[in-house]
């Protein structure tokens, strides 16, 4: 470690790590009412159970990339955090405001208050005192990066990070302007919800993934750089637009069923960039660096942001294609992996590799690490899998062939059963990963053993 | 890396090639899927196409290939170091710019006064899709032209008239499509 306020990075890295296992425990809740649907309905309703694991996810991967900002940025500028000591205040708030929002979801306090109860709108469903929160903590870290980098060196991977954050940032202004007609409250709201994971959390993957890349594989920085631009071109020219694929049935003129089809297919363009960058990187380095963890997570996030949010996002984004399986397992499968590759990846990628150098010891646990890797992965995977089948099999009953929504659910009991199996396997996946990023051990894997071993 | 890469022998910078083939993409996608909703109803587009000012398209064409010839040479007489000459040629090639946006303006202003919109038939929803995006397209041509004639290193030029041979290549590729097949 070189910068000694990189060390703010740890306790976000921490905070994270720790919402993502109660995402994960969401998940599997959420998966076991698929199975059994009147398990905790009385005590916490689905509709609360998801909203957790929906919530948990976005704040945890959020504070993944503040931490990450504060991990690389130093680095990059060449100089130490503006102030560390605002960089715990703007933890505090975020910390403050999740508890807040889960005891408030947990026993649906304050009912219809404007400040203080819930809102209606999925994955925006805080409170609005936790709104004003996040944007307050928003502030405050934008400010913070923002003043370290005009003093220090400036760089394109700490430039796009930025202006990747500061976008995030402004976008969800969005969320305090609620129409009461409800095609345009559904046509702001994804301003936020698209234009974030299609749009400007595009610029902070590939900065990171850029950033990763530089360290691990030496590849020249200028090389790095050109990469990143190319890809943060395709990002923003087929994801901008790309928001026309949500315009398809909520009350929009119908030209967005074309614009939406033509611009979100290119979105595949970036994602298979990314993994092209990835591998080419790694091709071309002759860096033989020692976090090997750290690369397959980086290589297996591009591979799985590309099938996830590429791939399965195309199979569904033309509207004659979307006019049957809109809303149906489909969407789900494509949600999970594409969550899970691009960003879920790319946080683990960063800690992996961010750890080590934060405490200040060899990478140890590589093989623990991978194996959790392999779990996870392989578990999301196959759970993309069932919801694809499921979908497919959905589609047809009850869209083509008319069939009620709950006969149909019946009938796909099977493939709920297999997707709550790969939860499981995924979160003791993730139980492996914190035991091995958390705890040291003896063993590291270095050049020098695997010579040994041939 | 020292090996040099072949996007290094492009003429101009990447990323003008990076937005050129983009917006290729784009267009060809959208008059693919123009043709293939053709194939539902030819008769009710050949119906609907004959309602387009054809001949007010063909001027259209002569001017923007006009343009496209002019800021091309612009670069020519930038690099002769004639840079007066050069600025009077970007500034004509955007003054035919905006002949084109005039002339399309009155195609639109007509169309709307015999009542016909984007919904009026599957073939308006594209013709105005198409050709709305390709006017956008010439707006911001026309600007860059005027920003690199301001700004007018042989650098500049080269990206804005690779940007507005763009323009020109699409309108090419509409204006039959569009307008003339049959």
């Amino acid at each position: 470690m070189k910068y000694e306020s990189q060390k703010i990075a740890l306790a976000y890295f921490g905070v994270a790590l720790g919402l993502f296992v109660i995402q994960i425990i969401g998940g599997l809740l959420v998966g076991w009412v698929y199975v059994s649907p009147n398990f905790l309905s009385e005590l916490v309703p689905f509709s609360t159970l998801r909203m957790l694991h929906t919530n948990s996810l976005i704040v945890w991967l959020l504070l993944g990339f503040f931490g990450a900002a504060y991990f690389l940025i130093p680095e990059e500028a060449e100089r130490e955090i503006h102030s560390p000591k605002l960089a715990y205040i703007q933890l505090g708030i975020l910390v403050l405001g999740t508890l807040g929002v889960v005891v408030t979801y947990l026993f649906n306090l304050f009912e219809g208050h404007w400040l203080l109860g819930k809102e209606g709108r999925e994955f925006i469903e805080q409170p609005v005192w936790v709104k004003i929160g996040i944007v307050v903590a928003a502030l405050i870290f934008l400010y913070n990066v923002t003043m370290t980098i005009l003093k220090g060196r400036k760089t394109a991977i700490s430039n796009i990070l930025v202006l990747g954050l500061w976008g995030l940032a402004l976008l969800f202004l969005f969320a305090f302007y609620n129409p009461h007609n409800l095609a345009l409250d559904k046509q702001y709201w994804w301003y936020i919800v698209h234009l974030w994971v299609e749009g400007v959390w595009e610029l902070i993957m590939a900065s990171i993934l850029a950033f990763l890349m530089l360290k691990l594989t030496g590849v020249d920085r200028e090389v790095v750089e050109k990469w990143l631009y190319v890809i943060v071109a395709a990002a923003l020219f087929s994801g901008i637009l790309g928001t026309g694929h949500h315009y398809y049935w909520i009350g929009t003129p119908g030209y967005w069923q074309w614009i939406g089809s033509i611009f979100s297919s290119l979105e595949v363009i970036p994602f298979f960039a990314m993994m092209a960058f990835a591998f080419v990187m790694v091709w071309k380095g002759r860096r033989d660096h020692p976090n090997k963890a750290a690369l397959l997570w980086s290589l297996g996030c591009a591979t799985l942001a590309f099938f996830g949010a590429g791939v399965w996002g195309f199979l569904h984004t033309l509207h004659g294609v979307n006019y049957y399986t809109h809303g149906t397992q489909i969407t789900a499968a494509h949600g999970h992996l594409a969550f899970y590759g691009a960003y879920v990846c790319l946080n683990i990628a960063i800690f992996t590799y961010a750890l080590p150098i934060l405490r200040n010891r060899d990478p140890y646990n590589q093989v623990l690490n991978m194996a959790a890797f392999w779990l996870m992965s392989g578990g999301m995977v196959f759970m993309t899998f069932t919801l694809t089948f499921a979908g497919t099999i959905q589609t047809h009953l009850q869209r083509v062939m008319g069939d009620y929504y709950m006969d149909v659910q019946d009938q796909l009991s099977l493939f709920y059963w297999m997707r709550f199996g790969s939860g499981v396997v995924v979160f003791i996946g993730v139980l492996l990963l914190i035991y091995s990023l958390a705890l040291p051990r003896k063993e590291v894997i270095t050049t020098d053993a695997s010579v040994a071993a041939e | 890396m020292t090996e040099d890469s072949v996007l290094d022998e492009l003429p101009g910078d990447l990323m003008i090639w990076v937005l050129i083939v983009s917006e290729l993409l784009v267009f060809g996608a959208g008059l693919a899927a123009f043709l293939a909703v053709r194939i539902t109803d030819p008769a009710g587009f050949a119906e609907a196409q004959d309602a387009l000012h054809r001949t007010g398209a063909g001027i259209n064409t002569v001017v923007l290939v006009t343009s496209g010839a002019l800021a091309a040479w612009a670069l020519r007489l930038r690099e002769g170091a004639r840079r007066g000459a050069a600025r009077l040629a970007l500034i004509a090639a955007a003054l035919l710019g905006v002949v084109f946006l005039w002339v399309k303006g009155a195609e639109y202003a007509a169309k709307a006064a015999h009542g016909i919109g984007w919904d009026t038939h599957p073939f308006y929803t594209f013709y105005y899709l198409l050709t709305g995006f390709h006017a956008a397209h010439v707006v911001a041509g026309v600007l860059v032209l005027l920003l690199v004639a301001w700004k007018d290193a042989p650098r500049n030029i080269e990206a804005g008239a690779a940007f507005w041979h763009m323009v020109d290549l699409v309108w090419v590729l509409l204006f039959p499509v569009i307008y003339l097949l049959r």
